[in-house]
């Protein structure tokens, strides 16, 4: 059994009355991947930000490396030796610097360090880091023109620079395409050969059946499961962190009516290929594909953000041609998008405020609103899809994800629309507000089409009465939502030939 | 996550009405010690003291809420100023018209604010800084940096023969009655006229809300179907026009184009703004909060200088004042953001 790096006993923290840690018992060794699994909400990032010294421990005690561990804040928790890469790619690098400074700016911050910069030795000890990477590119490119994964390789290679014994990944693949996700697993790979101890937190299962040596279950604060026989116990840990068996959701299969939105040959990019669709009234269709497939790219087409290359679209026989997201809402097509907190959420609001800045015209007269219009109308809705929460009035940054996403959604459903479109709708959001939400999306579907871009299939199988699977830009395949044969959806959705034997298990796990 | 006791927190409480039971306590103090303070004259004349910076200062208001910032006001008054006087001393123009072409000056000044920052994409500050400078260079143009006022020479033994019509005078220096004779001046019925017009625009109409929400998540308000560069378009261009009607009103008083008045107009009009921040615990843009603070810092003036404080002291007690009002904002309201979002 290796050295134990990290040793949580009795860790508890709470927030006012809010328990989100009881009790976390835990081991961290050497050279082990451990993957921690969790549902919003179940205390994964508290755990995390109480090891990266960001939050203090009301109770219980951190060993690191037999010493007491006891971070005065995040400084402190880096010189001792517990390093984390958040999830957001762009806390971690400087992207106007070129990358030989942002591997070496710690040298600059190094008490005794030259006053002058020597550009010359400073790339070259870069490099050196560099390679011990596996990183191939120029020092001297800027990291803004890097792709994501690059950026995130140098945000780890930046956290190994200070040789850490504690390495903390959080969702690191969350923005990453499959190949990039290959290249990072790689480098764990090679961590951990080093002995360097890796907290792997995901929600993605192919992640973690690629890179865990055991898998660590938390729900509600406390640890549920823990798994580290081989071989490891994937649907175990799963229902371990849902604390239920997953049941595959009846989906009662609805045909669809008249079409209400015809994609006619519509092209992503020059030359790219033709996209036809054809979506109906009543129908719930999931768009889905792995990262960059060109399910986003669509989604902004249909809702007149971007333009494209060509072909033509049709809304209820009528050419349609969305010039902008103001022009698409006044005919009647919606869309809620990914990303909530940036594209959506406007944080100085209340409740009922996000949920009706959509339509402030049908609340208002004369221009002026009517308070309470709006406050009824939220009321009305929080009923409805379930929001929990003490009242409309409510800060929207006092919601929990699954919550907050609920009146993204919600604010899409208080008007008839003739095209729904939801952009990754179940994004950071857990299993409850998931069910919630796609069993509310489904309930009012008549009258309308819904189109849903999810990239998990799970999400797709759970919510849509046919599925359409998008990669490089083209539609690969389509399916009723009825005995779906999930080996050749998870074949489409990878693609011809590439690694489909992971996605194909992972899928079969998460869908029970 | 237990929002429901918040209400009841002496912290909620000082930072909700702190501020204006400081102006209470403050406008106290002087009635009890600063003889003659306490009169309708002297209030007034505090009101009157305020009247401009505060139209400024609501018309900075608007920008901030959606947001950006604007820098020019300043300068855009005084080339109100400076025009007012040009078109009616040296062109001979009614006072209706000088009034006319210093609106139309402040809406396109305001427009080509909102074009720079929107369609061209420099930087809020930068671009209305630039204009800034722009316009204090412009409005010594026609007069070869000479103040404006009727008998001036125009140059080959020409003598400017126009005056200030009285009409136009009237807007600076006709008082209303109320309870005393000649007791409310034009410029305080017009600021506060104006700062109810503003409350209810951006608390009460759609238009406000939209203003307000792309001025906290722009993005967010753009895929909602907002209108965002015309909204933000239609921020500068109120804002332009509020600093012309406070040149308007400045003109009016003096009596003449003075090239050196109006100096402190950008620094008072922002600051109120921005003390505005702490009334009600608002920690964002709002009219109410933006006339409080104006008042809060002509009330604060007008007291020390009756119990003789030398004038040389007052821009160190504005500044005292802003700090202080931006202290109660950002740190007492992020911390009881912090705590709601625990």
């Amino acid at each position: 059994m290796p050295d134990v790096t990290c040793k949580l006993s009795g860790l508890e923290k709470s927030f006012g009355r809010n328990h989100v840690l009881r009790g976390i018992d835990l081991e961290l060794r050497a050279g082990e991947v451990t993957a921690l699994m969790g549902a919003n909400g179940a205390g994964k990032s508290t755990l995390v930000k109480v090891l990266c010294g960001y939050h203090f421990a009301d109770a219980g005690e951190i060993e690191l490396a037999g010493a007491p561990f006891k971070p005065l804040d995040a400084a402190d928790a880096i010189s001792k030796g517990v390093v984390t890469v958040h999830q957001s790619i762009d806390d971690g690098v400087i992207p106007d610097l070129d990358v030989a400074t942002n591997l070496t700016l710690d040298l600059l911050t190094e008490p005794g360090a030259d006053f002058f910069v020597n550009d010359r030795k400073l790339r070259r000890q870069a490099r050196k880091v560099a390679e011990s990477m596996g990183l191939t590119m120029d020092v001297r490119t800027r990291v803004a023109d890097l792709e994501v994964a690059d950026r995130q390789m140098i945000a780890i290679a930046r956290a190994m620079a200070r040789a850490p014994k504690l390495l903390i990944l959080d969702e690191p693949t969350s923005s990453l395409s499959a190949s990039e996700a290959d290249r990072l697993f790689a480098l764990i790979d090679r961590l951990r050969a080093e002995g360097v101890a890796i907290l792997y937190i995901s929600h993605r299962m192919s992640d973690i059946r690629r890179v865990a040596d055991r898998i660590v279950s938390m729900r509600d604060g406390a640890i549920s499961g823990l798994f580290e026989t081989e071989p490891l116990d994937y649907v175990g840990a799963v229902n371990a962190m849902l604390g239920h068996q997953m049941t595959e959701v009846d989906i009662d299969q609805v045909a669809g009516g008249d079409p209400i939105l015809e994609v006619d040959g519509i092209r992503l990019f020059e030359n790219g290929p033709q996209i036809d669709l054809t979506a109906r009234e009543g129908e719930v269709v999931a768009l889905t594909g792995l990262l960059g497939s060109g399910t986003t790219e669509l989604a902004e087409v249909l809702f007149g953000l971007a333009k494209p290359a060509g072909g033509s679209l049709r809304l209820d026989g009528k050419a349609y041609t969305p010039k902008s997201a103001e022009d698409a809402v006044s005919k009647g097509v919606f869309m809620s998008p990914k990303d909530r907190s940036v594209n959506a959420v406007v944080p100085d609001f209340d409740i009922a405020n996000n949920m009706t800045l959509p339509f402030l015209g049908a609340f208002s007269r004369f221009s002026f609103l009517s308070e309470r219009g709006q406050r009824r109308a939220a009321d009305d809705m929080i009923d409805k899809i379930g929001i929990v929460c003490q009242g409309n009035s409510d800060g929207i940054n006092t919601l929990s994800g699954g919550n907050q996403q609920k009146v993204m959604i919600g604010r899409w459903l208080l008007q008839a629309s003739r095209v729904l479109l939801l952009d990754e709708p179940f994004q950071g959001v857990d299993i409850g507000a998931r069910r919630d939400i796609g069993h509310y999306i489904r309930q009012t579907a008549k009258g309308r089409t819904t189109l849903v871009f999810v990239a998990e299939i799970d999400e797709a199988l759970e919510i849509a009465d046919r599925i359409v699977v998008m990669h490089e830009a083209a539609i690969v395949g389509e399916y009723i939502n009825k005995n779906v044969d999930l080996n050749r959806l998870v074949a489409d959705v990878s693609g011809p030939a590439s690694g489909q034997g992971k996605r194909e298990a992972a899928t079969q796990a998460m869908a029970g | 996550m237990n929002t429901g006791t918040m209400h009841k927190n002496p912290l909620e409480l000082a930072i909700r009405y702190g501020f204006l039971v400081l102006l209470g306590g403050l406008a106290l103090f002087f009635s009890l010690y600063a003889s003659g303070f306490a009169s309708p004259r002297s209030a007034v004349f505090i009101l009157q003291s305020v009247a401009i910076t505060g139209i400024l200062a609501l018309g900075v208001t608007c920008t901030l809420v959606v947001g950006g910032f604007d820098l020019s006001i300043g300068s855009v008054a005084t080339s109100a100023l400076m025009l007012s006087a040009y078109s009616m001393v040296v062109l001979e123009q009614s006072a209706f018209v000088a009034v006319a072409l210093c609106l139309v000056m402040g809406a396109v000044v305001g427009l080509i604010n909102g074009f720079l920052i929107v369609k061209m994409r420099v930087p809020d500050l930068l671009a209305t800084l630039g204009m800034m400078f722009l316009l204090i260079g412009l409005q010594r143009i026609p007069t070869q940096g000479n103040s404006i006022a009727t008998g001036m020479s125009l140059g080959e033994g020409v003598v400017a023969e126009g005056t200030f019509s009285e009409a136009f005078l009237w807007l600076g220096r006709h008082r209303f009655d109320l309870f005393l004779d000649r007791l409310l001046p034009v410029p305080v019925v017009v600021f506060l006229l104006i700062a109810l017009l503003i409350w209810l625009f951006l608390g009460y109409t759609r238009h406000g809300r939209l203003m307000y929400a792309i001025g906290s998540n722009e993005r967010a308000a753009e895929l909602v179907g907002t209108n965002v560069q015309r909204y933000k378009i239609v921020a500068y261009m109120i804002s332009g026009m509020l600093a012309s009607v406070g040149g308007i009103l400045l003109a009016a008083r003096l009596g003449r184009g003075d090239i050196a008045s109006g100096n402190n107009l950008l620094l008072d009009s922002v600051a109120a703004a921005l003390i505005g921040f702490a009334v009600l615990g608002a920690a964002r843009p709002n009219a109410f909060g933006t006339a409080a603070g104006a008042l809060f810092v002509g009330i604060l003036l007008q007291g020390l200088t009756m119990m003789n404080a030398p004038y040389y002291m007052q821009d160190f007690v504005k500044g005292a004042v802003l700090v202080a009002a931006l202290v109660f904002t950002f740190y007492l309201s992020s911390r009881r953001g912090g705590r709601r979002t625990a």
